[in-house]
């Protein structure tokens, strides 16, 4: 008995449902010019045309429909990746795109309650099948809209970490990496990543990395800046690190990195010249040149 | 999958041309260490630039054929490994850390003949 | 996201054709060259595990989304003898048989995330996930 019950008010529901689906396809154009005069009105998505703003508005009003329909936000959330795409680079930010879908779900709700002001318990049910998929939708859009944001984000990130680590070639075969800043395991796997590229392009047979600028090392970093050293040999290149504090000294040497493979020179102007020395250039100042071509 | 194996000159030079088979990988290191007796070679280059992946197999095939062919008497360079691979074996810890590598077949030529070099030069 | 691919392990040719596999999976997401080249990598080392301690097995490389980040999936199967003492396994430098390394935890370093399952004589399954940047 009790079963039969709730079957029969779930076909309600979905009766309700398809009736609330067809109220609002059919008001279709009234209720999208609603929603974008009361978008304008509280002037949300300011940097956005007035064409623009209906374009969007209309895609997101058919979503909406859709998701009330089927139940499935699938759809929707590929939707308003896309969406948040496109709007975010126009400076877009989260308050707005919320407040966007929220005056919708108002818009739709009110028309919702005039056209069934007059019979009250019908207007309940209506609007106990509309709130949780009206919530569900805001939900939806709001947290896709987040998630591209922080992808951005992230993206961003990255660009700002390889712009932050330079590798500069001084002369043929020579490259200079001077690591300014703290260095944790992200910006280790991408300044390895853009040196080892950097030796296979450049045909480097010696790198200086320079290690001055970094304000401390860790077991994790030291790690990592052995395995650069590792994969720039495996490229056939030698490492020189320059620049080691005594403090940074002091801990390689207390939590026992193996730093046989490593080899070092006290400064960067040492690191260079042991470099150039490696690859047979003899750098002498001009005067004693002379003087020692004419000794000769 | 053959790899051809090239003579020139006191080298042997093995170009390995796509992915190998464990089996490929042992194949041709027991053919280089066979025809460096053959040849009288001083010196082998194995070229893995079309290698998208070197994994613990293969390291340590390639270690262990230099090691081999040091035994005959001659020394191997690893020349080609990409940016990619090498980011990666590194982190599988995989170092290669007793064999000679360079960027590219002409490096390591050059590498062998500076070695040939010094070698006369010294005995003489 | 409907891409995966199963890939038999009872063959060392099968190595490479899961790696394949595996890098080609990936390229679906937006994986920079030398994520594509770790994660063949890790399935590389996963699969030779398996053809050298259980004989045969699967892998199976898939597409995920989580929290609204997208990446692969790498699940390794098979009914080997399984790891006695995962948490040994997992360190550095150890290797049940001194030719063949483990190599569990290069490959735990390469990936994101990693997760084992295995009790001895009732196989191993290694779970892997890589995060699209």
């Amino acid at each position: 008995m009790t079963s039969r019950e709730k079957r029969t008010s779930g076909e309600r529901t979905t009766d309700v449902l398809s009736e609330l689906v067809a109220h609002l396809r059919h008001n279709r154009t009234i209720l999208r010019e609603e929603w974008v005069r009361r978008i304008t009105e509280s002037r949300l998505l300011t940097t956005m045309t007035k064409e623009e703003i209906f374009a969007e508005a209309t895609s997101v009003f058919d979503n909406y429909v859709e998701v009330l329909e089927t139940g499935s936000v699938e759809a929707l959330q590929a939707y308003a990746r896309n969406l948040s795409e496109r709007i975010i680079p126009r400076g877009v930010d989260t308050p707005e795109v919320l407040g966007i879908v929220l005056l919708l779900r108002d818009v739709l709700a009110r028309s919702l309650f005039e056209k069934y002001q007059g019979d009250f318990a019908l207007l309940n049910r209506v609007l106990d099948a509309y709130e949780p998929a009206a919530n569900r939708i805001a939900t939806t859009v709001a947290v896709g809209f987040v998630q591209e944001r922080e992808r951005v984000i992230r993206q961003q990130q990255e660009a700002i970490r390889e712009l932050s680590t330079p590798v500069l070639q001084v002369r043929e075969r020579l490259l200079i990496l001077p690591i300014i800043g703290v260095v944790d395991s992200e910006r280790a796997r991408q300044l390895t990543e853009q040196l080892l590229r950097g030796v296979r392009s450049n045909r480097a047979k010696v790198v200086v990395m320079d290690i001055t600028g970094v304000p401390s090392v860790d077991a994790t970093v030291a790690n990592h800046l052995v395995q650069t050293v590792e994969a720039s040999r495996l490229l056939g290149a030698t490492v020189i690190v320059t620049g080691l504090s005594p403090e940074i000294a002091q801990t390689l040497v207390t939590i026992g990195v193996d730093l046989t493979k490593m080899n070092t020179v006290g400064d960067l102007q040492g690191g260079i010249e042991e470099a150039e020395l490696l690859l047979g250039y003899k750098v002498m100042r001009l005067t004693e040149s002379a003087a020692s071509e004419a000794s000769n | 999958m053959l790899v051809p194996i090239l003579k020139q000159g006191d080298y042997l030079i093995a170009s390995i041309q796509s992915s190998l088979a464990d089996a490929d990988l042992i194949r041709l290191r027991d053919q280089l260490v066979e025809q460096v007796g053959r040849y009288r070679s001083r010196g082998v280059i194995v070229d893995v630039t079309v290698l998208d992946v070197m994994d613990s197999f293969a390291v340590r095939t390639l270690s262990t054929l230099a090691q081999m062919i040091m035994l005959r008497g001659a020394e191997t360079v690893i020349v080609g490994v990409q940016p990619d691979v090498a980011f990666a074996m590194v982190q599988l810890g995989l170092t290669l850390d007793n064999v000679k590598t360079a960027l590219d077949l002409e490096e390591g030529l050059l590498y062998l003949n500076s070695r040939a070099k010094r070698g006369r030069s010294g005995a003489g | 996201m409907p891409a995966e691919r199963r890939i038999k392990i009872a063959s060392d040719v099968d190595i490479v054709a899961a790696r394949q596999s595996g890098r080609e999976v990936a390229a679906i997401l937006s994986f920079s060259s030398s994520d594509l080249t770790v994660i063949a990598a890790a399935i590389s080392e996963l699969a030779r595990n398996i053809y050298a301690y259980a004989g045969t097995g699967e892998i199976v490389v898939s597409l995920e989304e989580r929290n609204g980040r997208r990446g692969v999936r790498v699940v390794a199967r098979d009914d080997g003898p399984g790891v006695a003492d995962i948490a040994l396994a997992l360190e550095d430098g150890y290797s049940t048989s001194g030719s063949l390394g483990l190599g569990l935890p290069g490959v735990r370093r390469l990936m994101d995330e990693f997760e084992i399952q295995s009790e001895p004589g009732k196989g191993t399954v290694v779970t892997l996930w890589k995060w699209a940047r």
